[in-house]
């Protein structure tokens, strides 16, 4: 009697142990890569501070004058444009699973969406520099350019040399890259509408739109919202794709036809040739801002769905 | 003796795979009464009482014969199945309040059928939620989250809701199986309520709630219905064996 506790209690302290420090390693590795990057871009912020960093357009390596704006920039709207093109397509998918697909269909429709997830990104930055590219600037961007170029103002969006290497290419395919994600969890809490919630509003006499449109999309929204939440952070952080097909120019771009860089791209791009002290700090700088901006884009989700919850 | 606002005549149901869950019924639902289905479970009273509304005609793969008679037409056939929806309401067992507010859920089907006005949908929704008793407790927190009501307090807004309509017939599907006993009072006090403005239809697995509150009451056993007749006559003098057995609760 007295062992059995004694080797229940032993197992217990093991036990409970072991899940504490799984639990704890990862705050230590979280902490410990935000004060790496932070020790790293220390001379970036000494000589730049951090609006000046955030405000300045300047990436000169040979006068050492650096700023976050451009590839912020390039990061922030190809994400938005991104997310504007995913989210209703994702929607219409995850509707179109839950409720229109023919029962055969279902499970190859699911699993072609869950497919695109596991493309390797640079996969897609091959076909998109290969393929999509070239399909925008022979024919889609011409005809964008034609319609809307006369319209004053909007029109300014599509200036330009429709090259293919642009911002509306890399959105439409970041916005491939992400639809999985949103479409996948989605039908999820699609899935998760209590059928007899839906069988109320048809019995009230709505039709199948209007219990997708009053019943399913309002009651799954916290799932929807975390999803948009989940593929922003997966497009602010895509580099590979995003890398073949942006042109990596340094320019804050009023054009969806004219090429941009994004913080990862430039990352990834400039390690190697980052040949002075500060040139370096600067893209740790840069990697510390992107860092910090997903972190903040998660404790907003986070307290947006807590507020939600109550 | 009251008309009948429905006739079911045959009525033979079959799930996917031809399992036969209805068979052969036939009874007439009495205008302005309370008609009970009663029976053990697996009998058939809920995939009957769902002919009524055609709530099967979302999911694919049954088949029905038979006909429901109903202003004077089969309701099986019916094309437009929106509008017998509106005429033919329904409550579920448990409480199914939609994610929006108090006054929205109202006035969701209000909208549905066009009407717009603001005016006239606040009145509207005044008069439904004091036909359900429950204006009471809601008239000072009509933008609060539905959600935010308890179970029972959530069961008569939904039948607020469906009244809302003005449907003809309501179908209740064991609407108090998922309630206290105070609330399922006054669930019952209120069905027998609105007997003035509609027929209803319930679904039970409680036998003291059919002697209660109904009007008529068909026992069904394994899709057929063995008896129907007087609520008072069946559950006092049953003319068959089987009846008399569930109703002194020696099976089901």
């Amino acid at each position: 009697m007295a062992t059995t506790i004694k080797r229940e209690q032993t197992f217990e302290k093991l036990f409970s142990g072991i899940t504490f420090s799984a639990a704890f390693l990862i705050l230590v590795i979280i902490a410990s890569i935000f004060i790496s990057l932070f020790r790293e871009s220390l001379m970036a912020i000494d000589s730049f501070g951090f609006f000046g960093f955030v405000s300045s357009t300047a990436w000169d390596p040979v006068r050492e004058q650096f700023g976050a704006a451009t590839t912020l920039y390039g990061t922030l709207v190809t994400t938005i444009l991104a997310l504007v093109v995913a989210v209703p397509v994702s929607l219409g998918i995850a509707i179109f699973i839950t409720e229109l697909c023919p029962k055969f269909l279902k499970p190859i429709v699911s699993t072609a969406i869950e497919l695109l997830a596991a493309i390797p990104s640079i996969i897609y930055g091959m076909w998109g520099l290969f393929t999509f590219a070239p399909l925008m600037s022979d024919c889609v961007e011409p005809l964008l350019q034609k319609i809307f170029e006369p319209i004053p103002l909007f029109g300014q969006l599509f200036t330009g040399v429709p090259l293919g290497i642009d911002i509306l290419t890399t959105s439409i395919i970041l916005s491939i890259m992400i639809t999985p994600f949103i479409a996948s969890i989605v039908r999820d809490t699609f899935a998760l509408t209590p059928v007899q919630l839906k069988e109320s509003a048809y019995g009230i006499g709505a039709t199948r739109w209007e219990v997708i449109k009053d019943v399913m999309i309002p009651y799954s929204k916290t799932g929807i919202f975390g999803s948009v939440i989940i593929a922003m952070g997966r497009a602010l952080g895509e580099t590979m794709a995003v890398a073949f097909v942006l042109g990596n120019k340094h320019a804050i771009a009023t054009s969806l036809f004219d090429a941009s860089a994004t913080i990862t791209v430039t990352l990834a791009n400039e390690f190697t040739e980052a040949d002075s002290d500060l040139y370096l700090s600067s893209l740790f700088y840069l990697a510390l801002i992107l860092l910090g901006m997903n972190f903040l884009l998660l404790a907003v989700a986070k307290m947006f769905l807590a507020r939600r919850d109550k | 003796m009251s008309d009948s606002i429905m006739s079911v005549n045959n009525l033979n149901f079959y799930y996917q795979g031809n399992v036969h869950a209805v068979k052969n019924m036939s009874l007439p639902i009495k205008r302005h009464q309370v008609t009970a289905l009663i029976g053990p479970s697996g009998c058939g009273k809920t995939t009957f009482l769902r002919c009524f509304n055609r709530m099967h005609d979302l999911y694919p793969g049954h088949r029905q014969e038979g006909e429901i008679l109903f202003e004077g037409s089969n309701l099986l056939t019916r094309k437009d199945i929106i509008e017998l929806r509106s005429r033919i309401g329904m409550v579920f067992q448990k409480p199914t309040p939609f994610p929006m507010s108090i006054f929205d859920n109202i006035a969701y089907g209000l909208r549905l059928k066009g009407i717009r006005n603001r005016a006239e949908l606040s009145d509207r929704v005044e008069k439904v939620l004091k036909q359900a008793a429950i204006w009471q407790e809601t008239h000072d927190r009509l933008k609060q989250s539905a959600n935010s009501l308890s179970g029972g307090q959530q069961q008569r807004l939904v039948i607020a809701r469906a009244l809302a309509v003005e449907p003809d017939v309501l179908l209740f599907d064991e609407p108090t199986s998922a309630l206290d006993p105070i609330s399922t009072g006054k669930i019952e006090e209120l069905m027998v309520s609105l007997k003035q403005e509609v027929t209803i239809l319930i679904v039970t697995h409680n036998m003291q709630q059919a002697a209660r509150i109904s009007d008529h009451t068909a026992f069904m056993y394994m899709g057929e219905l063995i008896e129907f007749g007087q609520t008072e006559t069946l559950f006092t003098n049953p003319s068959e064996k089987l009846t008399e057995e569930y109703v002194t609760g020696r099976f089901g």
